[in-house]
């Protein structure tokens, strides 16, 4: 991962990636409560999230302003944010950040909207390096059935409708989604992901995330970041 | 000089633009805060209209997309440097690709109060790295003329003391954490920003206008160079020689 910067913090950065409907996030807040009850501080980190960009994110799509260019930016506008005003500290703090979707996102997915993909990759070179990149692979039709099966209404531009892909909503997301999921697949090696086969069972998945943590971060945890003295089993997610 | 056409970019190209469909003409007037860019956009437009122009004038913070998330950004007191640096460069693209471009596109002439450089010069006053940020803003259509108006930090100093009667806190950088002295502060900032501009200044070919003078002068001065644009070539070609002769 060279285009980042190592994180020389006591706290730990974990990321997860992978195409709408993976698991990924269900896999985060499950990996988050296990760190909790280990008495590890955790963060949370949301993509595109952000209080500062907000409004103006909610104008460019309500309004339909975007272009592949300024979708990629206001993006690394609110990365921005987070990383300066949360991220950071946090990892200063010693906290262990757990932060669903990360800079490979805007790898993906704005290249996947035609946006150069060495200009996208420069875009985030200020992200701090991820301790751990899981990325969760499934195949396209698995993580569709998923999606439309159990929601009602895709958005314009999560189905790449910008893109003039097609007039249908479902055939756009289909069309966009297999877009990503080649940039993922693309980059997974380079990028150094830990490759979590989303098809296995939510258990499966969990206990093979746990032992990656383990092998991985399992010294720091115990001795460099920060710790909670008083656990508690109601401590609820804290998000940015 | 940098070629009349056709336009180029910087860096990797946007997506989706025929730079040859480009007809208008792309003119940036640069320089630092106070320096009195405002004061001459405003008459070249209104002269350049009367000549038979259609005018475009645009600057910074005044996308429909970004302006108003740059402003409420600026009232609070949370606005990083990266951040700052984003968040103008998403208002730039959206006024390239909405405005600029559909303008010269119809053959307008685009006057900008400022283009990059002065986002890359505030990104790299914060310390930002220049040869990201260079790459960031690669995606700007390199224009006709940059026109930079150059003043000493004291000249804007002057400007600020005699014109608007008050430092303002982004003008004078007070977000960099240099002091709780506005002036000192403006001072520094301004530096680093004057520093920026020149060197950018050497690297792209812009054209110094010394903005120490009166602004009547600064305004024949950049007529005149304007008008040089509008001629035909071999006039051009004439007014060049003559200019390098004087």
């Amino acid at each position: 991962m060279p285009y980042f910067v190592p994180n020389r913090n006591p706290g730990k950065l974990i990321v997860v990636e992978g195409i709408d409907g993976s698991g990924k996030s269900t896999q985060l807040s499950l990996l988050s409560q296990w760190l909790r009850s280990q008495g590890v501080a955790v963060a949370f980190s949301e993509w595109n999230s952000s209080p500062l960009v907000r409004d103006t994110t909610r104008r460019g799509k309500k309004k339909q302003l975007f272009t592949p260019t300024t979708f990629s930016l206001i993006h690394a506008t609110d990365f921005a944010d987070r990383t300066e005003r949360y991220i950071l500290p946090m990892l200063k703090a010693g906290a262990v950040v757990c932060a669903d979707r990360y800079a490979y996102t805007a790898f993906a997915r704005d290249v996947s909207r035609g946006v150069s993909r060495k200009w996208v990759r420069n875009l985030y070179r200020f992200a701090i390096r991820p301790n751990l990149a899981f990325y969760f692979r499934v195949p396209l039709e698995v993580a569709l059935g998923r999606i439309l099966g159990g929601r009602t209404a895709i958005k314009y531009y999560e189905a790449g409708m910008d893109l003039g892909l097609s007039r249908h909503i479902e055939e756009s997301f289909r069309i966009f989604q297999g877009r990503i999921l080649e940039e993922y697949e693309a980059m997974a090696e380079e990028m150094g992901f830990f490759i979590i086969d989303a098809t296995r069972s939510i258990e499966e998945q969990q206990k093979q995330m746990r032992e990656i943590v383990e092998r991985q971060l399992g010294e720091s945890l115990r001795s460099e970041v920060l710790r909670v003295q008083w656990v508690s089993s109601s401590d609820s997610t804290y998000a940015a | 000089m940098t070629p009349l056409t056709p336009l180029s970019f910087y860096g990797e190209p946007l997506p989706g633009v025929d730079t040859s469909e480009l007809q208008g003409k792309l003119i940036v007037i640069e320089g630092p805060d106070c320096v009195g860019r405002t004061t001459q956009i405003n008459r070249l437009r209104a002269w350049l209209e009367n000549q038979g122009h259609a005018v475009l004038h645009t600057g910074m913070a005044r996308s429909a997309l970004a302006g108003k998330g740059i402003q409420q950004a600026k009232e609070g007191n949370t606005f990083g440097p990266l951040t700052m640096t984003l968040f103008y460069a998403t208002d730039f693209a959206d006024r390239l690709e909405n405005e600029i471009i559909p303008a010269l596109r119809a053959g307008f002439v685009v006057l900008t109060d400022r283009y990059i450089f002065s986002l890359m010069a505030r990104a790299i006053a914060r310390g930002a790295d220049r040869a990201w940020i260079e790459q960031v803003a690669g995606f700007a259509l390199v224009p006709h003329v940059v026109y930079y108006l150059r003043a000493e930090v004291k000249d804007l100093v002057t400007r600020v003391v005699v014109g608007r009667g008050a430092f303002d806190y982004w003008e004078s950088g007070m977000d960099l954490r240099f002091g709780s002295d506005m002036h000192e502060s403006f001072v520094r900032y301004q530096s680093r920003i004057i520093r920026a501009l020149d060197r950018m200044a050497a690297r792209h070919g812009f054209v110094i206008i010394d903005a120490s003078r009166n602004p009547d002068e600064i305004f024949r001065d950049l007529q005149r160079r304007i008008a040089q644009l509008f001629a035909p070539a071999r006039a051009r070609g004439a007014a060049k020689k003559a200019a390098r002769n004087a």
